[in-house]
């Protein structure tokens, strides 16, 4: 699994880079406070899915079941194709568009991971009515996301077991904050406190827009 | 009897605004307003406001318990978080603006918050609260509110900026007031128990080193954490300003990230759970993520580098005093450690003066800063630079673009500037 391989690699850096050791906290008992969780709890709460697989639950879904789910759920917010209504976020399309003057950064323009995505619709969507799908229909809508992102064919079936084969288009184009060597070198020193510079001239104006709210 | 002062205020009170308004309409200029000023005294020159009786001083007012939970001057109206409605969706996930150009010293009182929220505010049942921590630990350990307030605690102040602030001006000067530039920034003392400590009672497992943090709001909001991070300096903190915290600062119980981007500083903290690597969930890979130039993005941009704005003059207040003696007030921060010094320009970042910092001086805090001088009327273009405890200056908003271009949406600490007008009335503006 090389997406496997690639996730602990990123990690790695990160903790290189600050001289991180691991045994240097493994506990012991300090207070006696709080208590042991039951089973049952754990299950109740932890359901979060990881990039790597850990979490994803049994289940599998169509696209074509996820398609009655969207339209009954999801497209009045997010468009029937996922292009967005009004202010919401679009869920397909943007391809290319990332280094365009208006970028358009959907699942399948942008999203690293099709994990997040399923983890992100199981805690929070239907918006404002949460945790309400099955393991089975968050396969399927996550199916249809994938179909509408033309990543799947129309008589695709997303499972736990074939869940990380489907890997993003954008999946590689992330990398560690480089500030430390891009800005911070570049930002630093003494600045200027005298005749910096020959002159100034104004090339922006907020008022011209007047986009800001009344504040009465 | 014992309210009528705060009636009679009710129904008389001026709105900042209007007055702030009709101040510069009034022959269009402050000097205009300051002659209106002196028409108010009587024809013998005596100030009524002096000479005449108030009410305030010749009745009673407003006994012991009338607010049992006390309540800004009814005059103070107008200092009010606001929102941007074009800018979200729904109320629900979105975002209002701490009104910095209202307040000064370091601390942001409670009720002035910035508040941003992805499914609302969660109204939390205190004895229902339980924080839960499993995963890659000895054991898996529940905590109510009250086991927590049997760990030590501890005190600190600190600055929580949403990485989106400022975001709104990568393109150019967009909006026209401080708090809608810069108010994604609150300063609180911050009541809570190390997470180290936390960690430690459950007994972290040898290859831990990430922790998921979760929220119990209907967004189930998700961060992935450092370890190392975690065992530094992180709180999981229970009072703000020495109450508990507001409910939609996660009451009861958040997560506090000193100097780190504030989506991760989980609100209604419900779990930690501990694991070896990153989760990659949605708020750390769709957002929160740095879109560059071409068209790759940073990620785990987490420390927010130093940044200092001008809050006072700025558009919401302009300069009402006319020429003679005025006051520049500020505020700047850092997520690397402390502000050794501000510098403020009054021409647009060709000559630079050192600004007085003012009041506690604190790791991962806001700052405050002053520079007095004596206005000749003429324009001014105003703006300040912060340089942090680690050497780092905050840069011009094009150098941050020269690097990043103009997507990034996050992260943008550049240099503002505001024009003033000879009339005193201040722009959001942008210069070479
Ligand atoms: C009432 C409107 C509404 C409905 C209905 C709705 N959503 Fe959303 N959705 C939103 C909003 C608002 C956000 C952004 C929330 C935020 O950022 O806090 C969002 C965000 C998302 C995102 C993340 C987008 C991104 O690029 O980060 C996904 C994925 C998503 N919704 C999927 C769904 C699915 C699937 C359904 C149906 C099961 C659904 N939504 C139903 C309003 C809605």
């Amino acid at each position: 699994m090389t997406r496997l391989a690639r996730v602990s690699f990123a990690f790695l850096g990160v903790v290189a880079g600050t001289g991180f050791v691991a045994g240097a906290y493994a506990g012991s008992a300090g207070y006696g406070l709080g208590r042991l969780a039951h089973g049952e709890e754990i299950a109740a709460w932890n359901t979060d899915v990881r990039a790597d697989g850990q979490g994803l639950p049994a289940g599998s879904g169509s696209v074509l079941r996820g398609e009655e789910i969207y339209f009954e759920s999801c497209a009045s917010c997010h468009g029937d194709f996922g292009e967005a209504v009004g202010r919401f976020p679009a869920l397909a399309g943007g391809e290319g568009s990332l280094s365009d003057e208006d970028p358009v950064k959907t699942v399948g323009s942008y999203w690293p991971y099709l994990t997040g995505v399923f983890d992100y619709i199981g805690r929070t969507m239907p918006y404002g009515d949460a945790r309400s799908f099955s393991s089975d229909d968050l396969y399927a809508i996550t199916a249809y996301i994938l179909y509408l992102n033309d990543l799947v064919d129309e008589d695709y079936m997303l499972s736990a077991q074939n869940f990380l084969e489907n890997s993003l288009p954008n999946e590689g184009n992330f990398f560690l904050d480089d500030r430390a060597i891009t800005e911070l070198p570049l930002f630093s020193g003494e600045p200027c406190m005298r005749a910096c510079k020959e002159g100034v001239e104004i090339t922006s104006r907020a008022e011209l827009l007047d986009i800001t709210p009344g504040t009465n | 009897m014992d309210l009528e002062n705060i009636k009679y205020f009710k129904g008389k009170k001026p709105t900042r605004r209007k007055f702030l308004r009709g101040a510069l309409l009034a022959g269009g200029s402050v000097a205009a307003s300051s002659v209106a000023a002196t028409h108010a005294l009587a024809s013998s020159g005596a100030d009524p406001a002096i000479v005449d009786k108030q009410p305030w001083d010749t009745r009673f007012g407003a006994g012991v318990d009338a607010a049992p939970y006390g309540l800004p001057s009814p005059y103070e109206v107008a200092v009010q978080r606001r929102n941007v409605p074009w800018l979200t969706a729904d109320t629900v996930s979105s975002i209002n603006f701490t009104p910095l150009h209202q307040l000064d010293g370091i601390i942001t009182p409670n009720g002035l918050c910035f508040e941003r929220h992805h499914s609302g505010v969660a109204e939390i049942d205190p004895a229902k609260y339980r924080l839960m921590i499993n995963g890659l630990v000895e054991r898996e350990l529940v905590f109510t509110l009250e086991d927590l307030m049997r760990f030590p605690r501890e005190n600190h102040v600190y600055f929580l900026e949403c990485v989106a602030n400022s975001g709104m001006e990568w393109n150019g000067a967009q909006m026209n007031g401080v708090q809608f530039t810069h108010g994604m920034i609150h300063n609180v003392m911050y009541t809570g128990v190390p997470l180290r400590l936390i960690l430690e009672e459950a007994g972290i497992k040898t290859n831990a080193s990430w922790l998921l943090v979760e929220g119990a709001d209907a967004a189930g909001m998700t961060r992935s954490l450092p370890m190392e991070k975690a065992l530094d300096d992180c709180l999981v903190a229970f009072k703000m300003n020495g109450e508990a915290l507001r409910a939609e600062q996660g009451y009861p119980v958040r997560l506090v990230v000193p100097g780190w981007e504030g989506n991760m500083w989980i609100k209604w903290l419900r779990r930690i759970e501990v694991g070896d690597r990153p989760w990659h969930h949605r708020e750390e890979t769709s957002r929160y993520t740095d879109l560059m130039a071409d068209g790759r993005a940073r990620r785990f941009t987490w420390e927010l580098d130093a940044k200092s704005v001008i809050t006072n003059p700025s558009p919401q207040a302009p300069l009402t005093h006319g020429r003679g003696q005025t006051v520049l007030n500020g505020v700047a921060w850092s997520g690397r450690g402390t502000i050794a010094r501000v510098d403020v320009s009054l021409d647009g970042g060709i000559n630079w003066h050192t600004a007085r910092l003012s009041g506690p001086s604190l790791d991962k805090s806001m700052h405050r800063f002053y520079f007095e001088f004596d206005w000749d009327g003429s324009d001014l273009l105003l703006q300040s630079r912060a340089i942090d405890s680690t050497g780092y200056v905050q840069p011009t908003k094009d150098a941050l673009r020269a690097i990043r271009g103009k997507n990034s949406v996050y992260h943008n600490n550049g240099i503002q500037t505001w024009l003033v007008n000879p009339d005193g009335g201040v722009e959001n503006v942008e210069v070479s």
